[in-house]
């Protein structure tokens, strides 16, 4: 074991190279840049017994990755924002074909106007695509996860490509202490590579030609099936990564203090860690909140929080993201679980953060302490779309916001 | 060494079930493909023809085994398969891109160009049919002067991009135009990219009956005729020199092209041509040979430039 301060970009090299991953393909994108080079450096130079190709575009390099990983060789790859876009067609491919690749998403926001800072609209826009998306907290759980992707998605009842999203600059490019297991460790944690079928001269194999519409409904069908048993696997993983190497993440989600808050906040990513301090404060102060933090999108961790739902007097959602026209991303995918529940909670979901606007612990302080004092107030409302606009903004945007009316942010 | 027909394999590389049109020039290509690189091949295939050809899974018309991928990415995922291959210590497997004018002269073109760019160890073949038939003969980068398509109802009016000049652009190894009429030619040339490093550039003339609009009992008498006429030169650029192959040698010689007009009138996409437009057509041929006749004189790389030529990974 040694522990090493790195950025969350090279904890995710290091977890490639841990893996011993055989054919990495990847375009630098700001703020991913830092893997490519990091992959590239210790390729060259002989630490890790790897093919590198250094392909044109995004489209090419999850075309290359997944073509290496049908010949049977472990893959790697990884983008952000519009790399991630150009690639959507061949993420979708990839899912369909069945071959588990894994690609890191350091998240940002998407153009026009150009902005490298964090953002969850490009890691939430594959969701559709029949990848497992999960999202890291920090550097640490960067690493680990990355590693659990190889296991997750070769997983015969899973046999689905996995992406591990990390905030682009909060994590990618911030140093913390991460601790990497030893190598011989991590070889015996981690088996041989698995996969559905290879393609080679003597198996015959033909990937993608057509199919009858019922063929190809059977296997959408067996996408969401895998879908459903990668909830068991996830589980299952996370507590033998826990049991083997001592860390362990609670699975599809984190909870914390969330077993029996009355109050309870949903949200994703590096800032989950802001919340949480907030929410220090809000229960040093006597309020009875906790956090859970989506650690898979998908599958999407239903009985979580369903189980969460039905026992909180109200439930703040945290997106930094949006559907336009729709609502926030964690939001819309929890309350499709509402109607199964006897007792429903008050409920705001929150758009904040977008293109790395800040969101510290005093943000969340005052959002969180508000929201507790409204429903404490008026009971229970359903308020889904909020938009949070930090006050030192407020005055500034206010002439130029046709739709000022939903920022109800009061301070 | 010639390639003689009577050595070609005797097996079934075209297998029931494959949803082909009569005189379909691909089934043609993808048998010789078999021929020229037997057991040893597998093929990536982005959208196009051959992607219908291959019939309903989970059977397949096609003796081979197909990684079947998106239309804009099949150089790339056949880079990355032959990596794939190498780090599994199989480099005896031929990574082969099955691919159209369409995936190859436009949407491929940027996957294409890097992957040559690169010196991937594969062969791409382009099978040009000259326009977008999977989807209904609209126009593509590949389709010529004049030609009707559902896109170009008056016919296109600008030239066919001349793919197999920009890859000798990019100094591959190997840079080669074949045509489905000659199959002697085209395994010869297939059998020579599998022996060379680096990357393999084929360009397969096509004639298509359905998008041509001709007989489809003609294939290989249109096919032959477009390298008679001079229109389809068929050459090779190797070891960093060009040389006209055997077939096409005395087409050099104008006076013994046969007349452009035999080639067009039997090809209904041509109907409507009037004399300028030939006129234009046979200007193109000049310029398609004075070029040649340039890269041919081209001076033959020294050692120290050989240096420049890739020789892959």
């Amino acid at each position: 074991m040694v522990v090493k301060t790195i950025t969350g970009n090279k904890a995710v090299a290091y977890a490639a190279k841990a893996a011993r991953v055989k054919v990495v393909a990847a375009y630098p994108i700001t703020p991913q840049t830092t893997i490519v080079e990091t992959l590239a450096d210790i390729i060259e130079h002989g630490e890790l017994d790897a093919k590198m190709i250094r392909v044109e575009s995004e489209h090419s390099a999850l075309a290359a990755t997944l073509g290496a990983a049908t010949t049977g060789s472990r893959s790697f790859t990884a983008t952000s924002s519009h790399g991630l876009l150009l690639m959507h067609e061949v993420v979708w491919w990839t899912a369909g074909a069945r071959i588990p690749v894994v690609m890191s998403v350091v998240t940002r926001a998407i153009g026009p106007p150009w902005n490298i800072h964090v953002d969850h609209n490009d890691i939430w826009d594959q969701r559709d695509a029949g990848w497992i998306v999960s999202i890291a907290e920090d550097n640490q759980e960067v690493f680990d996860l990355t590693l659990q992707a190889f296991k997750i998605s070769e997983d015969p009842r899973v046999y689905l490509p996995m992406i591990v999203g990390l905030d682009g600059f909060i994590l990618s490019h911030t140093v913390a202490p991460v601790d990497i297991p030893d190598q011989d460790k991590i070889d015996e944690w981690l088996p041989e590579r698995r996969q559905p079928y290879v393609i080679t001269p003597e198996s015959g194999v033909v990937m993608g030609n057509l199919a009858t519409d019922e063929d190809y409904y059977m296997m959408r069908y067996s996408i969401q099936a895998a879908m459903v048993e990668a909830k068991k696997v996830i589980r299952e993983i996370d507590k033998e990564f826990g049991d083997f190497f001592s860390r362990s993440y609670g699975g599809l989600v984190e909870c914390f203090h969330c077993e029996n808050a009355d109050y309870n906040i949903v949200i994703s990513g590096s800032w989950s860690g802001d919340a949480k301090e907030a929410v220090l404060r809000l229960r040093d102060g006597g309020y009875s909140v906790g956090v859970m933090r989506v650690r898979y999108f998908r599958p999407w961790p239903d009985e979580e929080i369903r189980d969460l739902l039905s026992k909180s007097k109200g439930v703040l959602f945290v997106d930094r993201s949006i559907s336009f026209g729709g609502k926030g991303h964690l939001f819309t995918e929890s309350v499709t679980n509402l109607p199964a529940l006897a007792n429903l909670p008050a409920i705001r979901g929150v758009i904040a953060g977008l293109g790395g606007v800040d969101m510290g612990s005093e943000e969340f302080y005052d959002l969180t302490k508000n929201f507790i004092e409204e429903v404490e107030e008026k009971g229970r409302f359903y308020d889904p779309l909020y938009w949070y606009i930090p006050s030192v903004y407020r005055e500034k945007y206010k002439p130029r916001l046709p739709g000022y009316e939903l920022a109800h942010y009061r301070r | 060494m010639p390639v003689k027909l009577r050595d070609f394999p005797r097996i079934h590389f075209n297998m029931p079930g494959n949803a082909a049109c009569p005189g379909c020039p691909e089934s043609m290509g993808l048998r010789y493909v078999k021929m020229a690189l037997g057991d040893k091949a597998v093929l990536v295939i982005p959208a196009g023809c051959s992607s219908v050809i291959q019939g309903i899974s989970p059977k397949s018309g096609i003796n081979f085994p197909i990684l079947n991928i998106v239309f804009a990415a099949a150089a790339a995922a056949a880079s990355g398969m032959k990596a794939g291959f190498e780090m599994l210590g199989r480099d005896d497997v031929q990574v082969v891109v099955w691919a159209g004018d369409g995936g190859t002269a436009d949407i491929g073109l940027q996957a294409m160009s890097g992957a040559a760019e690169r010196g991937d160890n594969i062969i791409y073949i382009c099978v040009d049919n000259e326009a977008y038939m999977n989807t209904g003969i609209q126009r593509s980068g590949a389709t010529p002067y004049g030609a009707w398509t559902t896109t170009t109802w008056t016919g296109k009016k600008e030239h066919k991009k001349n793919v197999p000049f920009i890859m000798i652009a990019h100094d591959a190894p190997y840079v080669a135009t074949a045509s489905v009429g000659y199959p002697q030619d085209f395994i010869e040339k297939l059998r020579r990219a599998a022996s060379v490093k680096g990357f393999k550039y084929v360009h397969l003339h096509a004639p298509c009956p359905v998008g041509w609009r001709f007989d489809p009992a003609l294939t290989p008498d249109i096919a032959q005729l477009a390298v008679k006429t001079g229109l389809w030169p068929l050459f090779e650029y190797y070891n960093g020199s060009l040389k006209i192959s055997s077939f096409s040698r005395m087409y050099r010689n104008k006076q013994k092209r046969t007349p452009l007009k035999e080639y067009l009138k039997l090809q209904g996409r041509f109907r409507h041509l009037k004399e300028d437009d030939i006129k234009v057509l046979e200007a193109y041929i000049d310029r398609l040979w004075a070029w040649l006749d340039l890269l041919e004189k081209a001076p033959h790389p020294s050692d120290e430039m050989k240096q420049f030529v890739k020789e892959g990974r």
